[in-house]
């Protein structure tokens, strides 16, 4: 292993998870903070830690030039991002690669490559990988868009080429609302992305979203089966899981080659993970994009292969080989991850940052929870609301559910308003249970329910019956 | 005339304007209604608006567009 110490560029329960990681390898690791951040877990945890910056992640966790200078004063030979902030940032790869450091992910040319959506459709359909019907690359005028459009049918997503985590969408169920949208979105993009490009894909309703987790070295890929996500709140995933409840073996085949064939096409280095929409009514699915780095739900994967996908990650990019090849992987069991966010459910998902007054954490056979999280931590108001993510494990998928309600009843965090209440109902859901749902399943069960949400949690002792 | 604060309503980012490329919602020595907003307070990656919550003028900002604020801070004074 080339790398002694790892500098971890990110905050929140990932770099927790990436110091436990890299302790485990016996590399040393510097945690950077922002002011904001300076009794956060990871800096309690990591051997040394430096200050960055001011609270806003634009002067911090987004500051590049102080990122690489904590990395130069703490003699730190590797950086690896996390997710978020600077993880999918091709720039930032090229800068700590210029700076001689090692960049923990892929090279500067993958992320650029798969961060454009247009070329990442490219890729995928040279690769043999089936994408969503709409344009070949980005759109040349209005009057092409709309021939295409015509081909393919309604209703269709007008997306932004720069665009990304489902931001600057548009959906168009007529002509007359394409000739609308058409120009609007541009005028979108072009203000938040500075990027005009558009390109348009047949919208395919009630789909599934899977996803395949992949590792690779540079030269050979393996894939590490799926995970469904489907269960989404403004393109937010709440509950993930592996295996994917609705594929049958042979699509399952299918799907895990096409991401192995598609990573292989651009000599992928890292984790990454392949995102696919399902249609199980049709069995198709198609390529959406890419994401070149680790995933919040990595854990359902390690949960039912057995492979820690961090440390794998962290040894790849120290320049060793795959040491699992693919006939190695297999899925035992059924996992599930609920994201346990800082939001009251009851009133719309309003953030709750706060002081940890009292917390009690779920444990037992098959439960893992990844949080950053301690008694007496404030949990400040400038970052994203998510507080850790329970995961659980047993032998199916029935018995994972069992077990995520009883692991749920344990977890108490007190102080603020967790989405705790919302993963109790989900696990009691009929719908949940047979695995009955899609991409838009989610909201207007939202809506439904948001009165029953904030409803006082039945003790554990009430089902005692004398 | 007598001097009243705004305070920001949630502890978080305060923002002076919409975007990063639109104009202020309010300057120094603007007329203000009650109902108008005078700022966005980010909070968890949400956005909420802070309202004037009285009618007057607007002597000055006590933080600056991108500060972090705390719950109850004074973010504005103003002429009611």
């Amino acid at each position: 292993m080339t790398i002694q110490k790892l500098l971890i560029a990110n905050r929140g329960e990932i770099a927790v998870r990436i110091i436990r990681a890299a302790r485990e390898l016996g590399i040393a690791t510097v945690q950077v903070y922002s002011k904001a951040d300076k009794d956060s877990l990871a800096v309690r945890l990591a051997d040394e830690s430096i200050e960055i910056g001011p609270p806003q992640a634009s002067k911090s966790y987004l500051n590049q030039t102080t990122i690489l200078a904590a990395a130069a004063t703490t003699g730190a030979d590797a950086i690896h991002p996390g997710y978020g902030f600077l993880a999918e940032n091709a720039e930032f790869a090229a800068a700590v690669e210029a700076a001689g450091l090692i960049f923990v992910g892929p090279t500067a040319h993958a992320i650029r490559l798969m961060g454009d959506k247009v070329a990442a459709r490219k890729a995928a359909a040279a690769a043999g990988v089936p994408t969503v019907p709409g344009s070949d690359g980005r759109l040349e005028s209005p009057d092409a868009a709309f021939a295409l459009v015509e081909k393919t049918g309604f209703p269709v997503m007008i997306k932004a080429a720069a665009g990304g985590g489902g931001r600057g969408i548009r959906i168009a169920r007529s002509a007359e609302e394409f000739h609308h949208l058409m120009p609007q979105a541009q005028a979108e993009a072009l203000a938040a992305f500075g990027d005009g490009g558009l390109y348009v894909e047949k919208l395919i309703e009630g789909a599934r979203h899977i996803e395949v987790q992949i590792l690779g070295d540079g030269h050979d890929v393996i894939h590490c089966f799926e995970r469904e996500c489907s269960l989404q709140r403004r393109r937010q995933k709440v509950w993930e899981e592996a295996p994917s409840p609705s594929l049958t073996p042979a699509i399952r085949d299918k799907l895990c080659s096409s991401a192995v064939a598609l990573a292989k096409a651009v000599d992928y280095r890292g984790a990454g993970t392949l995102e696919y929409l399902y249609d199980d009514r049709s069995q198709e699915f198609y390529f959406l994009e890419m994401n070149t780095r680790i995933q919040v739900e990595h854990p359902v994967t390690e949960m039912v292969t057995g492979i820690d996908l961090v440390c794998e990650m962290i040894q790849i990019a120290g320049g060793e080989p795959l040491r699992i090849g693919q006939d190695q992987v297999h899925v035992h069991g059924h996992s599930i991850e609920v994201r346990i966010n800082a939001e009251d459910p009851a009133k719309g998902f309003l953030p709750s940052p706060g002081t940890i007054s009292a917390l009690s954490v779920p444990s037992g056979d098959g439960v893992r929870f990844d949080s950053m999280l301690y008694q007496g931590y404030t949990v400040p108001p400038f970052y994203d609301s998510l507080l850790g993510k329970l995961i659980v494990h047993d032998e199916d998928r029935p018995s994972a559910i069992r077990r995520l309600e009883r692991a749920l009843v344990e977890l108490s965090v007190e102080g603020l308003a967790t989405t705790k209440p919302l993963h109790q109902a989900l696990a009691r859901d009929p719908e949940v249970l047979a695995g009955c749902f899609h991409t838009a399943w989610l909201e207007p069960w939202l809506e439904a329910h948001a009165a029953s949400l904030g409803a006082a949690e039945p003790s554990p002792t009430a089902k005692v019956v004398r | 005339m007598a001097t009243q604060q705004i305070f920001s309503p949630l502890p978080g980012i305060f923002y002076r304007k919409p975007a990063p490329d639109k104009p202020d919602y309010k300057s120094d020595g603007d007329t203000i209604t009650e109902n108008d907003t005078i700022g966005l307070i980010e909070v968890m990656k949400s956005f909420n608006e802070v309202k004037a919550g009285a009618a007057g003028k607007i002597l000055r900002f006590l933080a600056e567009n991108e500060d972090a604020v705390m719950a109850g801070q004074a973010i504005a004074e103003i002429d009611v």
